[in-house]
């Protein structure tokens, strides 16, 4: 009788064990950003004006399936169509997957020659993969039809619309230009205090980093775990590209290069010295990091800066927005924003160089509507619409509107971003991607997140299995 | 007169109509197993014969230059590749400290749990909900338990801003123990079903001979209940071997989580898209998990003997 009481007891406080943890993760989900609303309402009105009634007739009905990652500018995308909507009676859904898992669905899908989507709002490195494979739709006479080489800027034509690049061919249209951006806290940056003990420590004064080392040096003296003040955010490795985007941009900043876009070498030329020092940056800067950094992508990257937690944080141009607003951000009125900076390389010789993000839509060859898809691309192309996309929130490639005052004074980092994409740089656009960018995310993340060997290892197995890669794949023979 | 059509009517209807039994079950059985050729036999065996190809789903089907026939070089760079010898020690590791606290704690619950009191019933229905859930989701939450800045995990166990699930020295930890607190519930039912079976009149000429309760427990319990043990050690082994969803969901399978073999898979798969190679890793796993099973199935055959 005593034995059944006791393990009654026991038995209580395991169950208490084993169903207290379903009841400790009931947190309430932080409340996540909205689309301007208003500007998503005077863009759908003033896109609905121009009617076609041509393509009314001929689509009203149909539904037109975009897919793009799940973020903010897909939900613009999704408000901006009502436009399109209402124009020709068809339906358009825009179907987001989460950045980890984007790719690699719509691979899965490319193989299975699925028609689930008309189009894919693809990232630009992804064009090699779908011209050779046959995935997207040649709109290289379309572009030229449409004049979407002269109204689209040249850089952005070039990076998610073009392959092989400099050969004119179009496989995309530009949608969202997007790079990697900083912003940091004004009120942190100015203070006397900090000011006159930064000086006193490294010799000149706070401000944004002027270069790389300045960089280092404000993570540094930020840092403060105890306070709950950590140096920086860097993104550290989401499963897919984040930590590429970070690392190349570390490489190409020292000096260093992914390789040969031409002959597609890369022994001797990744591993170099200015790779080297960009790994050894990056591992530098990690030490600084928030705590559960490590998967880390453009969420945390806002998250830590609004919690108060860093004095600088990088992120994609696309996700500002979140920091700018009042509403999401508590810091929004002393958060300024700041371009890459610029920085010495190994050779002594200054560059300024920020990491490419940003998609181009692409017809699907397998769809059975890509009349419908074509005629979305024409719609979306026009200015009118190209204004609305800039005014909901979408970072527009289109020249007129870049360069309208309206759009350079619309954010507080329109300038900074006007200044990015004229520094920016890309990955590998080849098909064999995806197969890059995994073995950059394992070896720089082995190095960078678990401090396995060297800056120099680091670089040396990224070029020794990058270019087993291209030699499988025959680049060299 | 007895009516002789009556006892055989085959002599009144020399002619049969419509199809023999054995027919009828055969088309019955048809479907099913035309399903199984198409989903799994056909796979099993299309698999075997890319993992002696170079191949990638991704590209178009080019016969000899997509799939093009390497021999076995693709078992030859798995079982030469340092990595992958990282990925199976790794996966060795788990499955032997997950598999065994999965043992131990389930068959502790089911000794405390095979006695009568009150509320026995719903406290063995509440300790049952973890092997409930999908395990997805199970990983999901456990990265908000394990959340180094607020999770309750640390909290509850005062271990400050501990990074569980970022942590490579910590991770693989931290996914062995959620799967012992979502499979050890299973040990446990499979631990119980035996231990209520053991007949009462053992422990009762037990008591007489006045044995003492770790006697009983190791010559009456243990032996009586160890054929069930044996099956659920075999259940959670091949189970752990393949565990994907919640190491996935705690880690997300970036360059920090434990190279576990079904994650290196999942990247070699559907990330790199080395479609022969994977396959080749593929029967590497299926030929462990088929050697590991089948010691357990020998020892179970001598336990019931």
């Amino acid at each position: 009788m005593k034995h059944a009481k006791i393990s009654a007891w026991i038995s209580m406080a395991t169950v208490v064990l084993m169903v207290l943890p379903l009841f400790a993760s009931c947190a309430p989900a932080a409340p996540t950003e909205t689309a301007a609303e208003t500007a998503a309402e005077t863009a759908a009105e003033t896109a609905a004006e121009t009617t076609a009634e041509t393509a009314a007739q001929q689509f009203a009905g149909q539904t037109l399936t975009i897919h793009w990652a799940q973020w903010d500018p897909a939900n613009f995308l999704q408000e901006l169509s009502k436009g399109f909507e209402a124009e020709t009676g068809a339906k358009v859904a825009v179907e987001q997957t989460p950045w980890a898992d984007f790719q690699n669905k719509v691979m899965a899908g490319m193989a299975a020659q699925s028609d689930a989507w008309d189009i894919v709002v693809g990232d630009s490195q992804w064009l090699g993969a779908g011209a050779i494979n046959g995935w997207y739709v040649d709109l290289t006479q379309w572009v030229k039809d449409n004049k979407v080489d002269q109204t689209m800027t040249e850089a952005t034509m070039i990076a998610y619309a073009e392959y092989p690049k400099g050969s004119k061919q179009y496989w995309a249209v530009p949608v969202e230009g997007d790079a990697l951006g900083f912003a940091y806290r004004k009120d942190l940056f100015e203070d006397p205090a900090n000011k006159e003990a930064f000086k006193a420590k490294y010799g000149y004064d706070l401000d944004v980093p002027r270069d790389m080392q300045a960089y280092l040096d404000i993570s540094e003296f930020f840092y403060n775990p105890d306070k709950k003040m950590y140096g920086a955010a860097l993104y550290g490795d989401n499963g897919y590209d984040s930590l590429v985007m970070i690392l190349e941009w570390a490489i190409w900043a020292y000096g260093g290069e992914l390789g040969d876009y031409a002959t597609s070498k890369v022994e001797g030329i990744l591993n170099n010295e200015g790779g080297v020092m960009g790994a050894q940056w990056y591992r530098d800067m990690w030490a600084f990091q928030p705590p559960n950094y490590e998967k880390a992508f453009f969420n945390e990257a806002n998250d830590v800066f609004k919690a108060g937690t860093v004095p600088i944080t990088s992120n994609f141009f696309a996700f500002f927005p979140g920091l700018a607003d009042k509403t999401q951000n508590q810091f929004a009125d002393v958060t300024g924003f700041f371009a890459a900076p610029p920085n010495k390389g190994f050779d002594g010789k200054e560059r300024q160089i920020s990491a490419l993000g940003g998609q181009g839509a692409s017809v699907i060859s397998f769809s059975k509507k890509q009349d419908l898809a074509k005629a979305w691309l024409s719609w979306f192309i026009k200015p009118e619409t190209q204004a609305a996309w800039a005014k909901l929130g979408g970072f527009t490639c289109d020249k007129a509107t870049l360069e309208s005052d309206a759009f350079k004074t619309a954010t507080p980092f329109n300038p900074a971003f006007a200044t990015t994409m004229g520094i920016v740089k890309d990955f590998w656009a080849v098909p064999e991607y995806a197969d890059l960018l995994t073995l950059m995310s394992e070896e720089g993340g082995k190095y960078v997140i678990n401090g396995q060997g060297t800056a120099k290892t680091c670089v040396d197995n990224i070029a020794k299995r990058w270019t087993e890669v291209f030699d499988k794949a025959g680049y060299y023979k | 007169m007895i009516n002789k059509s009556i006892l055989n009517p085959s002599l009144e209807t020399p002619i049969q109509r419509g199809l023999r039994d054995v027919t009828i079950k055969r088309l019955f059985i048809l479907p099913t197993i035309i399903l199984l050729i198409l989903i799994n036999i056909f796979p099993l065996f299309y698999s075997l014969f890319l993992s002696f190809n170079d191949y990638s789903a991704l590209k178009s089907l080019q016969w000899g230059v997509n799939p093009k026939w390497v021999g076995g070089k693709n078992y030859l760079d798995v079982l030469t590749d340092p990595n992958w010898w990282e990925s199976f020690v790794t996966t060795a590791k788990y499955v032997i400290l997950a598999v065994s606290g999965e043992m131990i704690v389930g068959f502790l619950l089911a000794l405390l749990l095979n006695r009568e009191f009150k509320g026995k019933g719903i406290i063995t229905t509440l300790i049952l909900i973890p092997m409930m859930m999908s395990p997805v989701i199970v990983g999901l939450f456990w990265t908000l338990i394990y959340n180094a800045n607020w999770g309750i995990f640390n909290y509850l166990l005062g271990l400050g801003q501990t990074n569980w699930t970022g942590d490579p020295k910590l991770n693989l930890y931290a996914i062995v123990i959620v799967d012992v607190w979502q499979w050890s519930p299973f040990v446990m039912l499979l631990s119980l079903a035996g231990l209520s079976a053991i007949p009462k009149y053992l422990y009762e000429a037990a008591e007489i001979d006045r044995a003492s309760a770790w006697f009983k427990f190791w010559k009456i319990t243990f032996p009586l209940v160890s054929p069930l043990l044996l099956i659920a050690l075999i259940f959670r082994t091949m189970e752990a071997f393949k565990i994907f969803d919640i190491a996935m969901g705690i880690t997300g399978g970036g360059s920090s989580a434990p190279m576990l073999l079904s994650i290196e898979l999942y990247k070699l798969s559907f990330v790199r898209w080395y479609t022969g190679r994977s396959c080749a890793v593929a029967y590497i796993m299926l030929i462990l998990i088929i050697a590991i099973s089948s010691i357990y199935i020998k020892y179970l055959n001598k336990a019931r003997a």
